[in-house]
């Protein structure tokens, strides 16, 4: 790129960044870090975790000092020496986990820290008044009264936009926006950025799927170990290239074969629903050796489907066999107790306990095994450990915390723990969510490994591709409904979502 | 109840410890190197500043006086560990030494003071399920909980006599906190001692005890993992309650007396005793190792302030000076891992 503003002259009156360095004691997490963001473009910043997507993004937002680079934003040197400095400067961020305050309103949040003022009282009618119309401007119907929490996830990343829109923003740094959103929330999002782009707002963009950049970036720059490998001019590139490009080698295949499943039915569902209604009347079954996909929108039932039947939430009517087996869904024990186990869909919050060893994290749901009547001797964890460490290819010893390994690692650790029982169904819900691209093969490597060993799998995943690639059969929910199971060959992106948005 | 099983599983798991392996004791003090520091370096400067500190006689009188205080912080401990709190445990405690007093006592029901004892842990023993309970099935957030029976506790006691002391107990329970055995030992401070190793051994070597700290670290984890939450979490407020009315039963042969008005802020000295050994107030993190060093340091500050003639009220102060130190150090500590 020979966009240098200082010899070049400035072409353009965005943001350009220039050699960027950071360093955490002897650990570089940035090196040399350069590229620009137009006015009225969005730039894609890939790569996996730890790549320095965050770093980059923070030192733009203010939250993070460089050691060395300079930044360039509408023709004068930044340096904000905080958020605040950032955000009068006209840059926000926002970031994946939303910093909302969920009891105050969705004015309250909008304008929180800078509340309207009269006569010594809170404004709110002019607060209320000029929420709405930004609101209105993301095409979003909400009341600005409305609690913050009363909203669901996706609405309440557009008032943290809307809170951005009101400071004046020009350039908006979305991290992983996505993450949490369906279907048609990211639709609209991308509508909302298309549009704010069309009035001048740059965007850097932060996300892990792959298959969004196309449509919504117009540029995508790529990063590897704290170093920028590669920029394109273009959005639409083959998602292989850029895979490549992030993992720094040559991806053969991200799916692993399958094999043909067994003939002997392990799980049976039938006529299953929620007391909540989040689903109903759900009946399939699953054989040894299978992998059954479950696909839908966010809220269609998938996670609480899977719940129920792993025990974790109650049914109000339907049954569950286990190899033939009905199962009472008493709780997690219960269905632990009948092999039926569950690799939870919030891997941190309900997957590992994060200050906990690798060991004690393998020790908890297996204390029949590893406790003989009753007594834990730290020789039998660590032994137990290492068996699981290297049956599932974790890098970490026993004693190792948990919160110190990466996604990837922490899931295999979640997977290790049932693994030798063995259970006779394993469930995982979207078990490669945050996970970085290279590490998600070795998951995929893992489940279907999970099948060949006899076990009847079910996978839930938001990600289409992940659903359709890894299971024999996908079954798709709409709305809790049922709406019907592909095999493998009829399975296409275009026929789940039929289904999935009937 | 629940004390002589664990006596039983003390038997074989001392034993069965040893023979896996002989260094694990450290094990029981794993995470508490700082507070043994702090404890370490407030003995050798009493040590220097008093000649009288350093005695045999004085250090017997330490333990003497820790007696209730680590009783009660051993509930306490397992509590924190599973993110809980208790605020009733002086309440309990007065309510158990009054049912002892007014069971035992011959103006009362003269039952003799084994029943009172019987009756006192029972009834502390209820409290504690009742708090658990209402943590478990009402939802109430613990502190709540706690606090309501801290209330209801400390009504109870006083409605017992309607207010007035019981004192004077019979010679033989009097001598248990007295006579010392071998020339050291009294039988309170025995039963404390005794009673740190057990629930030491129960935390750190059953399955029941490690499954406290998975449901201290997340209770979501620990139940998807098929850990009975909702059950420990009723046994540990039982117990907890239970051991603060043996720390009462402990006081009154102390005191040779039980008033509805002891153990008013002790639930404050239980917490900070816990907090200062290292125990984190989230949950998951903590030991009775690290307890037994913070109850002994406000043990051996009190101790220690008394014998260089600091007025008490400039020892409240100090000692609210150490929960700082000690929780910041131990924060920062761990920020710097």
């Amino acid at each position: 790129m020979s966009l240098d503003p200082h010899t070049g002259g400035s072409p353009h009156n965005g943001l350009f960044v220039n050699g960027l360095c950071k360093s955490y004691g002897p650990v570089q997490v940035l090196a040399d870090a350069s590229f620009e963001v137009r006015p009225g473009e969005v730039v894609a910043l890939l790569g996996e975790n730890g790549a320095g997507k965050s770093t980059v993004s923070n030192i733009i937002a203010g939250s993070i000092k460089p050691d060395a680079g300079t930044i360039i934003w509408r023709g004068k040197p930044y340096s904000p020496a905080n958020p605040a400095a950032a955000i009068e400067a006209g840059v926000g961020m926002i970031h994946q986990e939303l910093k909302l305050l969920p009891d105050l309103s969705v004015a309250e949040n909008v304008y929180v820290g800078r509340l309207p003022m009269r006569g010594g009282r809170i404004d709110r009618t002019t607060m209320n008044a000029k929420a709405s119309a930004q609101l209105k401007r993301l095409g979003l119907d909400v009341s600005p009264e409305r609690k913050v929490r009363t909203l669901r996830v996706a609405a309440q990343q557009q008032v943290e936009i809307a809170k951005a829109l009101t400071l004046n923003a020009e350039l908006l740094i979305l991290d992983e926006p996505t993450a949490a959103l369906g279907g048609e929330e990211t639709e609209l999002l991308f509508q909302q950025i298309r549009k704010l782009k069309a009035e001048g707002m740059s965007f850097i963009y932060i996300s892990h799927r792959l298959d969004e950049i196309a449509q919504i970036a117009d540029r995508v720059v790529v990063m590897r170990d704290g170093r920028i490998v590669a920029r394109h001019e273009r959005a639409d590139i083959p998602v292989r290239t850029v895979v490549e490009q992030m993992v720094g080698r040559s991806v053969e295949r991200m799916f692993p074969k399958l094999s043909p499943p067994g003939d002997k039915i392990l799980l049976e569902v039938e006529n299953l629903s929620s007391p909540e209604r989040s689903f109903n009347n759900v009946s399939f079954s699953v054989k040894s050796g299978e992998i059954l996909g479950i696909a839908g929108l966010i809220g269609a039932g998938r996670t609480e489907l899977v719940r129920a039947i792993a025990g974790a939430d109650p049914i109000s009517s339907g049954a569950v066999r286990v190899a033939g087996q009905p199962i009472h869904l008493s709780g997690p024990a219960a269905a632990i107790k009948a092999g039926v186990v569950l690799v939870p869909e919030d891997r941190k919050a309900q997957g590992v306990v994060l200050e906990q060893t690798i060991g004690e994290n393998l020790a908890i749901g297996n204390f029949d095994h590893v406790a003989p009547k009753g007594w834990v001797f730290p020789k039998a964890v660590q032994k137990f450990a290492e068996a699981g460490i290297s049956r599932l290819g974790v890098k970490g010893r026993p004693n190792q915390a948990v919160s110190k390994l990466s996604g990837g690692n922490q899931q295999k650790v979640i997977i290790a723990k049932w693994v030798s029982r063995p259970p006779k169904v394993f469930i995982l819900d979207e078990p490669t969510r945050g996970i970085d691209v290279g590490a998600r093969a070795a998951i995929y490597d893992v489940i279907a490994d999970l099948a060949r060993s006899g076990m009847a799998v079910v996978v839930v995943s938001s990600d289409l591709e992940e659903v359709l690639g890894l299971s024999h059969r996908v079954l798709v929910l709409s709305r809790g409904r049922q709406r019907g199971i592909l095999d493998r060959d009829e399975a296409s992106n275009v026929a789940v979502m039929e289904l999935a948005t009937s | 109840m629940a004390v002589s099983n664990e006596t039983s599983e003390l038997k074989a798991g001392t034993g069965a410890a040893q023979a896996a392996s002989g260094a694990k004791l450290s094990a029981l003090f794993a995470g508490t190197m700082g507070p043994m520091i702090g404890l370490v370096l407030l003995c050798l400067a009493l040590a220097l500043t008093t000649d009288t500190f350093l005695t045999f006689r004085n250090i017997l009188n330490v333990l003497d006086q820790v007696t209730v205080l680590g009783i009660m912080a051993i509930g306490m401990t397992l509590v924190i560990l599973i993110g809980g709190i208790d605020l009733s445990v002086g309440s309990v405690l007065a309510l158990a030494s009054m049912v002892m007093g007014y069971v035992a006592y011959p103006d009362y029901l003269n039952l003799g003071v084994p029943v009172g004892i019987a009756a006192a842990l029972v009834v502390a023993a209820l409290c504690g399920l009742v708090s658990g309970l209402l943590v478990t099935v009402t939802k109430l957030p613990p502190f709540i909980a706690t606090l309501a029976m801290m209330s209801v506790a400390r009504g109870l006691a006083n409605m017992i006599t309607d207010g007035s002391q019981i004192v004077g107990f019979p010679d033989w329970f009097t001598n248990l906190s007295i006579v010392r055995h071998f020339g050291f030992l009294s039988v309170t401070v025995g039963l404390m001692i005794v009673l740190a190793i057990v629930f030491a051994v129960f935390l750190n070597y059953r399955a029941t005890g490690r499954s406290l700290y998975a449901i201290g670290g997340s209770a979501e984890v620990a139940r998807l993992s098929g850990i009975p939450v909702k059950s420990l979490t009723n046994w540990v407020y039982a117990i907890c309650g239970l051991l603060a009315g043996l720390a009462g039963i402990v006081l009154a042969a102390r005191l040779d007396s039980v008033q509805p008005s002891s153990g008013v802020g002790y639930e404050l000295d239980t917490i900070a005793a816990v907090v200062i050994g290292g125990a984190s107030l989230s949950g998951g993190i903590g030991s009775i190792g690290g307890t037994a060093i913070g109850v002994l340091i406000i043990g051996v500050l009190r101790n220690g302030l008394n014998l260089l003639g600091v007025s008490p009220f400039v020892q409240q102060v100090v000692i609210g000076v150490v929960i700082a130190l000690a929780v910041a150090t131990d924060t920062w500590r761990r920020r710097t891992q």
